[in-house]
This record gives C-alpha cells, structure tokens and sequence, in this order.
C-alpha cells in the first residue's frame, strides 16, 4: 500500500512517512504512512482522540499553534517537506487551506470574508479582480445565489449551513491545491450538511481533499479513499468501498460496523 | 393502601422542599433588591449633599456702581494715556470713589468697612473695560462690580445677615450698606464666568477652576499618549507572540500586583525618577501625566488581555488558516473585535486618572498656581487636587466652590463614560 515512493508525486499530493506527534508527553500519532492521492476526496476516520484531526492539521502546520506539539517524519505536498525550515508556513496554508468544525465567518461583510484571504495574498490587481475571485467562490461553493443581494450583510448573520459554505468559499478563494476539512458538517442539519457534501463532490474536480468525519456515512458517501484511526495510529487505508465492504483489519470492521466507537 | 400513603407522604415532604426553595430565592432577591437600594440611597444622598453646597456656586453677588474713570485718580494722563499707564492705573482707587460717593456719609475708619463690600479683584474688570475703550476716561459707567464674599455668603444665604449670628462676617454698619443697595437695586446675582475663567486665588470671589481643567487636560493627554500605545502593544505582545513560560507567567503575576500598589507609592517613583533622576520640571502636568501613566497602564493591559482572551480562537484559525501572518491576524482581526474591551478599559483608566490626587501631592502638583498653564512644562494643578486645595481652605465660600469644582469633575467623568459607551456603539455596529 505505502510502496509509492517518497519522490513520485503523480498519484500522492500529500505523502505521509513515519510521521510522529507528541503534545508534551503524549505521543498523539505514532508512525503514520499514508499517501493522499490528487484530486480524490479521502476520509479520516475513528473514536474521537485517534489523532485523526491531529493529522489533518499537521498537512498544514496548524500544530505549530499548539505550545509543546512536536512533529517528527516526514509530510511532502508535491515532494516537498512541509516541516523544512524554509518553508514559509504563511506560503503552505495558502496552498493547503482548511474549514473547521464550526463555522468561523468573520464578524465582516460576505464580500470581505471572502476577499480577505485575496487581499492579503495580493492575488487581485484591482477591484475588479477582486469581484471576479469573491463571485467566483461564492459561486463554487454554491452560495451566490443565496447572498447576492445582501454581500455587505455580515456573514454572521447567515445560517448555519450558509456560514459554513461561506467558509468554504473563503478557503478556495485563495486558490489553494489541498482543502483539509475539519468535520465540517457536524454542527449541521441533515439539509445542510447534504449541501456540503454535494458541494465537496463538485470541489473534488479542482482541489485535493481530506475531511475528518464522525458519520461513517458521511464517508462512504463524499470520499474515495478512506484511512482508519485508531488510538493514534493508522490501521488500515484504501478505497472507501473496499474498506465499507470488505475491511482488512478487525479494528476497522469493530469501528465500521458500529461495535465500538 | 401503604403504597399511596408514602407517596402522599413523599409528595408532602417534596412541596416542602418546594416551599423552601422558592423562599430561599426569594430572600435572595429581597437581598439584592435592599442592597441596590442601599447603594442608590447613598448615591442620591451624595448628589444631593454636592448639589445643595455647590449649586450656588454657579452664581455670584454683583454690587452696580456709578464708576467715574477720573485721570487723577487713576494717575494717567488725561489727553492721551499710554497703554502702559493704563494697564498700572489705580483702578482700586476709582471704586473707592464710587463707594464713597454712594454712601456719602461714611467717613473716616468706616470707610475702610465700605470698601469690603466689592472684592479686591473687581478692578481687573474696570481695567480690561477702560484699555479695550480708551474713550471711557472722564466718563462716568454705571459698572457690575463683582461683590466681596462675605457679603455673597450673606447674599445667598449661607449665613444669617443678622448681626451676631454665627458665621457672619459682616460687621452692622456693613449690613446696613448692603440693606441700602438692595434697596436701590444695586445688589444682583449673576452668571459665576470667573468659576469657569481664571486660576486658582486667595479670594474666594475670584477663585477658578479654569486653570485645573487645562492642567487636568494636558495630564490626562499625556497618560492617554504614554498609556495607550504601550499598554495595547504589550498586551498584543503578551497575549498573542509571547511564549507561555516561566518568565512570562511572572511578568503577568507581576502586572497584576502594579494594578493594587497603591498610587501614592507611584507618586514617590514619579518624584524619585522624573523629578529627581531626570530633573523634569515640578508640578508640570507633563510629569503628572507620566506618573498617572504608571498607575493606568496596569489597568489597560489587563483590560486589553482580557479583550484579547475574549475573541474565540476559531477567528485565529480562520486567518492563520488562511495564509495571514501572525501579526495579520492580530491586526486584521484580534485587535477590531477587542477594541472595544480595550477602549472600555482605557477610559475606565483614565477615569481613574483624572480622579488620582494623593501621587500628584508627591511631584508637587498641591502648589498654588493663579496661572493657567500654556504647556504641560508650566507649573499647574489638576481638578481633583484644586477640590482637595479648597475643600482645605477655611473661608465659607470656598465650600461651595469646593462642591462646584467636585461637579465639574463629576460631569468630566459622565463625559468620559459616555465617549466610552459611544465609541463602543460605533465599534459594534462596524462588526
């Protein structure tokens, strides 16, 4: 399974080897080799505190916030280190962007919201390049519609699932190559969360995804691959339905068939 | 049948419990319904006391004169005066004259009771009024002349204008004058424009609060300059960049214990260093306003920390998730969303400042200054020091200037306050 060399970067985006993470003393992953594949949707899943999420953040560095978090091994996006010293961490997030569990908006416009992560990337040589990338996302993440009219409206003041594609759009604003999300929809109705789910299906065609998720529906519906966690370490991986259907390890079969978790 | 007994039982043993519940939360309301009570009693009480002894401040006993601005007197020249003769021209004697020709037969020792009617300072008035119309000379003005103050206490009523009762500083012949110009109309109350005009003085009757709120001013601008920045840069620095260790758990300790040292310790750091170390100038608002920095900048790190603390992390995730900078996201997001703790705190120190009195005794600012200060250089004093140098002095009617200055410096923190729920408003709607 892991046989894909560290340098091939056809199939792996995100490349995984022997990676560690201690917060203090505790050793939260141990050992994780996994291969992300380009323009898949892969699905982290397993009992809360497996290091699932721990994982996901360290794609791009959102560890580094936490005091005493240590990461050792090896974690390339396209062949590249992430954890080298010269890599610019503000340059990574900007190509591996992230949505978090609940929906964070910015006590701004919809408009700025959007646009924030444009202006301080530069990305837009005038307004109206400006206008192109916010209306281009909004539309992307299937929000344009909804909030056309009101874009100077606070984006706090939309529901929830609106917040949360507005966090969507926001992060692929910023035209990153990797969207790493964070249960995106567990603070969701049934309707919302279904947007969401079509929206990371339609998204799949342009950005690498990885999404960690409690509902082993979810995971069967959106992903294609999915790797399974267990108390930090990586117990079995490969293509969703292989691993709905027909489950290698007996900790996954335990997990997915609902006897523990 | 056992059955049911026992849940009647058990139902009557819960309706008790129940009662005592209810009674429990209702002694707790009454509780805090009396002490809120309480506290506004004494509020009212408090106001009330300030308003009734200093109301009357805001007016002020005015004696009419027919004033005869004769060049003898005056000792000019009576063609063609120079403006420097003017401007040194025995404007006391003039009034003199004009009390004495309203009362004609006063004479001898007398005299010297008459002229106590009109206050020692009424002649810069006479002065200002003959340089600005020269023409005046010879001419003889019907002029209101500030009155003395002994005679606005009587006036007002703050001591009986019989003779011999207590307090009364007026002597029967001086009763009698003042009998007589009321008589004639000549007594009047009028607008106290030197309350709010001049500096401090010796005479109750030409006493001003006006060189304490320009002292107070350029205090507080100072604070307000030193505080603000740094108080806001270590905050950011502390709560967002620093590390969590040792040192900086120490700092934070340390911060906290600055914001209950007592102030008149900070005063005698004041005199040691700024004073003493740095030889920057006494009672000069520029050193007052450095000391009430000392003392605010705990309060406003604090209150911006715990601004700071207040903005969820998930809006730091956004912007770092985002590609921001760390220092991005502080100023992008961090610092709006907490601005309003942060002015909130600011003025609630600044407040505090402007009501500071006992580190300002320690650098000098308890000096008696008639001047009004043109720069936090010049020797000046604060409001809350000129209530402490009045509430000291003996004569009656500088108690209720003192009551007057506490309601200036009351109405400056109302303003304060207000600046601060407004900028809030504004910062909300923004968000």
């Amino acid at each position: 399974m892991n046989a894909i060399p560290l340098t091939d970067t056809r199939l792996a985006k995100v490349a995984a080897r022997d990676v560690n993470v201690f917060y203090g003393q505790k050793h939260a992953l141990k050992h994780v080799d996994l291969d992300i594949r380009a323009n898949d949707v892969t699905a982290l899943i397993g009992p809360s505190g497996c290091g699932k999420s721990t994982f996901l953040r360290c794609i791009n560095r959102m560890n580094d916030l936490i005091e005493n978090a240590q990461v050792t091994g090896a974690l390339t996006l396209d062949g590249d280190n992430v954890y080298d010293k010269n890599v610019d961490v503000v340059q990574l997030r900007a190509r591996v962007g992230m949505v978090f569990q609940k929906p964070n908006p910015f006590p701004k416009s919809i408009y700025d919201n959007v646009a924030y992560g444009p202006r301080i990337h530069g990305m837009a040589r005038d307004q109206a390049e400006l206008d192109e990338i916010v209306m281009g996302s909004l539309e992307k993440a299937g929000l344009l519609a909804e909030v056309k009219d009101r874009l100077e409206e606070s984006g706090t003041g939309l529901s929830g699932g609106q917040q949360q594609r507005l966090c969507i759009a926001r992060a692929i604003a910023v035209a990153p190559e990797v969207i790493l999300m964070d249960e995106p929809c567990s603070a969701l109705d049934p309707i919302a969360t279904a947007k969401v789910e079509e929206l990371i299906d339609e998204l799949r065609e342009n950005f690498t995804i990885v999404i960690v998720t409690h509902s082993m529906q979810q995971a069967a519906r959106v992903s294609q691959r999915t790797a399974f966690f267990h108390l930090g370490e990586l117990v079995e991986v490969g293509d969703t339905e292989q691993i709905f259907t027909n489950p290698q390890h007996p900790l996954t079969q335990g997990y997915i068939t609902g006897r523990f978790g | 049948m056992e059955n049911a007994a026992t849940v009647v039982a058990s139902s009557d043993a819960v309706a008790k419990r129940l009662k005592k519940r209810y009674a429990a939360e209702r002694r707790f309301k009454a509780l805090g319904f009396g002490a809120i009570a309480l506290a506004l009693g004494f509020l009212a009480i408090l106001l009330v006391t300030i308003l009734s002894n200093g109301l009357t401040a805001f007016v002020q006993t005015h004696v009419r004169l027919d004033v005869t601005f004769d060049a003898e007197t005056l000792g000019v020249d009576p063609v063609k005066p120079s403006s420097d003769a003017l401007a040194s021209a025995n404007y006391g004697g003039v009034i003199k004259n004009a009390l004495g020709k309203a009362f004609p037969d006063v004479s001898g020792g007398q005299r010297r009771q008459l002229y106590k009617l009109v206050s020692t300072g009424a002649d810069l008035p006479l002065r200002d009024m003959l340089m600005a119309n020269p023409g005046l000379l010879g001419t003889t003005t019907s002029v209101w002349l500030t009155a003395g103050a002994d005679v606005d206490m009587a006036m007002k009523g703050h001591v009986g204008r019989e003779p011999g009762v207590e307090g009364n500083r007026l002597t029967d012949a001086q009763l009698g004058w003042l009998a007589d110009l009321e008589k004639r109309g000549a007594v009047s109350k009028k607008f106290n424009t030197t309350l709010f005009t001049t500096g401090d003085s010796r005479e109750p009757e030409q006493a001003g609060l006006w060189g304490a709120v320009v002292g107070s001013f350029f205090s507080l601008s100072i604070t307000l300059l030193v505080c603000f920045p740094l108080g806001v840069a270590t905050s950011v620095y502390l709560e967002e960049f620093a590390p969590k260790n040792k040192w900086t758990d120490l700092i934070e300790v340390n911060i906290n214990n600055l914001a209950a040292v007592p102030s008149v310790v900070f005063g005698l750091l004041g005199l040691a260093i700024f004073l003493n170390f740095f030889g920057m100038p006494r009672s000069a608002p520029l050193v007052g306003g450095l000391v009430l920095a000392l003392i605010s900048l705990p309060t406003i790190i604090i209150a911006g920390r715990a601004a700071m603390k207040a903005v969820p992390p998930s809006i730091r995730e956004a912007a770092l998730g985002l590609g921001a900078s760390k220092l991005q996201m502080v100023t992008d997001h961090v610092l709006p969303l907490s601005m309003p703790g942060i002015l909130t705190g600011t003025i609630l120190g600044m407040a505090h400042a402007l009501g500071e009195t006992a580190p300002l005794l320690m650098i000098g600012m308890v000096a008696f200054i008639v001047d009004i200060p043109a720069s936090p250089m010049d020797p000046s004093a604060v409001l809350p020091v000129q209530v402490y140098l009045w509430a000291d002095s003996p004569e009656r009617a500088f108690v209720e200037r003192t009551s007057a200055a506490i309601m200036v410096l009351l109405f400056f923190l109302a303003m304060m306050n207000l600046a601060a729920i407004m900028l809030r408003k504004k910062f909300e709607r923004r968000w």
